[in-house]
């Protein structure tokens, strides 16, 4: 560390020019050996998730069967070819879909309401936020098999209250109703707590000001703190939007797939692990991760949302 | 610089060799040589209640020239196979011998996991093995496993509603119709959620049927008029309302407590049942019957697919003379009876049908044996899981089977997976 230390400068050489900066011979040496302390961090980060991905969009170029080791070749595009002019791919890519914007649209409501209470709740405001962080806390996986004995016929509690002789998981639309279920019970946790910090940034003052000129709780809550939140809001329906879409442990566990519930995330383990099918499992999941990225870029470039800590706000 | 490693606090340095020696035990253990000198060997095999008494058997039988390690694998065979598959995938050394269910043959054999039996080994592992379970170990004409156990289903049925059991599916199903009128318990218990049992089940009706799903190379989808009688079956059953109303999410083990509860007087499943029913139900057991699988046509003879596991040796296990030896002695005939008597699992080797202890613990072996002389394989192809998944996925729900269009629509399906170039649902 001691090598690193330097003599404060005059200011005039610090000076910096509108257009570009003019380093000095000093400055150029600190960066140097700033860039070459950070090189092995930055490796390691690169070799650890840059070339996973290089290497499964390498594979989604070739039929590459584990069975069928001697018939492996390079076949350039025609995995994505035969997924995309699939049915089932476009029948999981549906049903993605559909549980990502019912799910997200309802945490978004109900953690609205949860966030609400937790910033307003005056006595053990502690013990309120911890409580309602409990379904987060759990593990997916766990959850997911207390839902699966929950809806079992004849000895799951839910499964008695909807009535005898239902099998609720053995059908598409109540599947599906199920794992939305499963899914928004452990993630409004989440969305409140992200809500809750835009919450925090609605100055008291300027709701007091709504409030004097007239303005009821509705008014105040649409027109004030709405507006003042949209950026946390954004932030927030982002993360779940991307995470929802790659949707699986609940449904891996509740369905396992079955009655058309499968995801795309489901669809590409069913390939890749089960199948052993390299080629097509990696172009799935090449697929899989355009389709997120486009998602991201939906949010960001389109509706404006700023990442999180980055002072350019919105656009 | 400073030294900071050497202020590592002690109990910091203890931890951290602790976990080094914890990380590196299993280790020695899987590689080093065990007692006596003989070597360490591993088997990775499913569940079943007794078969660590099995391996004791063998390791005292050894007489320290190797020592075998029960390895147990998970409980669903679809869990059994990704463990496994990814680990030889991987040309993981520590796994010697392997429990393959006995679709897995091909796929392993086609990928070079698993390697042929030959010589001596193959001679002792071939000795009075009945033609199907032998079939089921056997790939390109090389022996790849030695058989383990066999296993076929049987029609079960209750002897105090049905006088004269069925024959025939048709039959079945209408003696289930009259029972209904009459108000008494009439369902019929079948494997019908989208799983493998599903599949069992529709291959069984086809080979009744006399039909083929894939040609006899592995090479070709055939899906033949056969597959079609057995769709208009499976449709016929499914919605002639002599079915529970969770028929599509029925394993075996529903199945089973279908028949256990009451509710059903016929139930098609594996001869397991026979000791589930003495253990959970006394009083309906003096009345839990069997007989031979319902044919398609009258006078015909039903053909039932072929289930249980076999023995076969990793290729890249490092003491593979060994592992043929221990494999040969987990799977004589000696500890099939064991196993037959005290885990239900049906021997493979003629002669342990004629044991003394066998009448008692599995009478209906005849109608086992029977069975077997006639039974009919899954598609043998190294794709076999693909081609499984994706009928699974066509078969489920049952009544919603379209007999011609489904066919169709299968033949396309299986002739991708074969050519393994299609998406699996």
């Amino acid at each position: 560390m001691s090598q690193t230390t330097e003599a404060p400068r005059p200011a005039a050489t610090t000076h910096r020019a509108k257009t570009k900066p003019v380093l000095s011979e000093g400055k150029r040496a600190e960066r140097r050996l700033g860039l070459l302390l950070c090189a092995p961090a930055a490796i390691v980060m690169l070799a650890v998730t840059g070339w996973p991905i290089i290497y499964s969009v390498w594979l989604s170029l070739q039929r590459y069967d584990l069975r069928f080791p001697a018939k492996q070749e390079f076949v350039g595009l025609d995995n994505y070819a035969t997924v995309l002019s699939n049915g089932y791919w476009w029948t999981a890519f549906g049903t993605t879909a559909l549980i990502t914007v019912i799910s997200v649209v309802i945490e978004l409501f109900l953690g609205m309401a949860l966030a609400l209470i937790m910033h307003r709740t005056l006595v053990g405001r502690g013990l309120v936020r911890t409580v309602s962080l409990i379904p987060y806390g759990i593990v997916t996986v766990v959850a997911a098999f207390s839902w699966k004995f929950a809806w079992t016929p004849s000895t799951g509690y839910l499964a008695t209250l909807v009535g005898p002789n239902t099998a609720v998981l053995t059908e598409k639309a109540s599947a599906l109703s199920a794992i939305v279920l499963a899914e928004v019970w452990k993630t409004t946790p989440f969305m409140a707590l992200l809500l809750m910090a835009g919450l925090a940034l609605v100055p008291d003052d300027l709701l007091k000001a709504a409030s004097m000129d007239g303005a009821g709780a509705w008014q105040r809550f649409t027109k004030v703190m709405l507006p003042v939140m949209k950026p946390a809001i954004l932030v927030a329906l982002l993360f779940r939007t991307l995470d929802a879409f790659r949707i699986f442990d609940n449904i891996f566990i509740l369905t396992g797939g079955s009655q058309g519930t499968g995801s795309v995330s489901m669809q590409t383990y069913d390939n890749l692990i089960r199948g052993l099918n390299l080629g097509i499992g990696s172009t799935m999941s090449v697929l899989i991760f355009i389709a997120v990225a486009i998602i991201a870029f939906v949010f960001i470039k389109v509706f404006g949302t700023a990442a999180p800590g980055s002072d350019t706000g919105r656009r | 610089m400073a030294q900071p490693t050497a202020r590592r606090p002690w109990w910091r340095r203890g931890a951290v060799a602790t976990a080094a020696a914890a990380l590196a035990a299993p280790l020695v253990a899987a590689c080093g040589t065990g007692a006596g000198g003989g070597v360490t060997l591993t088997v990775y095999y499913p569940p079943e209640q007794h078969f660590q008494n099995v391996v004791d058997q063998c390791n005292e039988q050894a007489g320290g020239a190797y020592h075998i390690v029960n390895l147990t694998a998970p409980r669903d065979a679809d869990g059994q196979r990704e463990q496994m598959v990814r680990r030889l995938a991987a040309g993981d050394t520590s796994l010697d011998i392997l429990g393959v269910d006995v679709t897995w043959t091909p796929e392993f054999a086609g990928a070079g996991w698993i390697v042929p039996w030959t010589g001596a080994n193959e001679a002792e592992a071939k000795k009075d093995v009945l033609a199907g379970p032998l079939a089921s170990a056997t790939y390109d004409g090389k022996l790849y496993a030695a058989t383990k156990h066999t296993n076929v289903q049987l029609l079960w049925y209750r002897d105090d509603l049905v006088t004269k059991p069925p024959s025939t599916w048709d039959e079945m199903i209408a003696d289930a119709q009259q029972l209904k009128a009459q108000k008494k318990p009439y369902k019929i218990g079948f494997t019908g959620a989208q799983y493998e049992g599903l599949v069992v089940g529709f291959n069984t009706l086809t080979a009744s049927a006399g039909g083929k799903l894939v040609s006899d190379d592995g090479t070709k989808a055939v899906v033949d008029d056969g597959a079609v009688q057995a769709l208009a079956m499976l449709k016929k059953f499914a919605t002639a309302g002599v079915t529970d109303a969770g028929l599509s999410s029925a394993q075996e083990q529903q199945t089973a407590l279908l028949m256990e509860n009451g509710d059903a007087a016929f139930e098609l499943n594996w001869p397991y049942v026979y000791a589930a029913m003495q253990q959970d139900k006394p009083d309906l057991f003096p009345h839990f019957k069997w007989t031979r699988y319902p044919s398609m046509t009258p006078g015909g003879q039903a053909r039932v697919t072929i289930g249980g596991e076999n023995l076969a040796i990793s290729a890249y296990s490092q003491h593979k003379d060994e592992a043929f030896k221990a494999a040969l002695c987990l799977r004589s005939p000696k500890m099939q009876d064991y196993s037959a008597v005290n885990d239900g699992v049906p021997p493979t080797v003629a002669s342990v049908y004629d044991a003394p202890d066998m009448a008692k613990a599995y009478p209906m072996k005849d109608d086992i044996k029977a069975e077997l002389a006639t039974a009919a394989s899954r598609p043998i192809t190294p794709a076999y899981q693909n081609v499984s998944t994706i009928m699974q996925n066509l078969l489920s729900p049952p009544s919603a089977i379209d007999p011609q269009s489904t066919a169709d629509k299968m033949r396309q399906a299986i002739q991708d997976a074969l050519d393994s170039k299609g998406v699996l649902p």
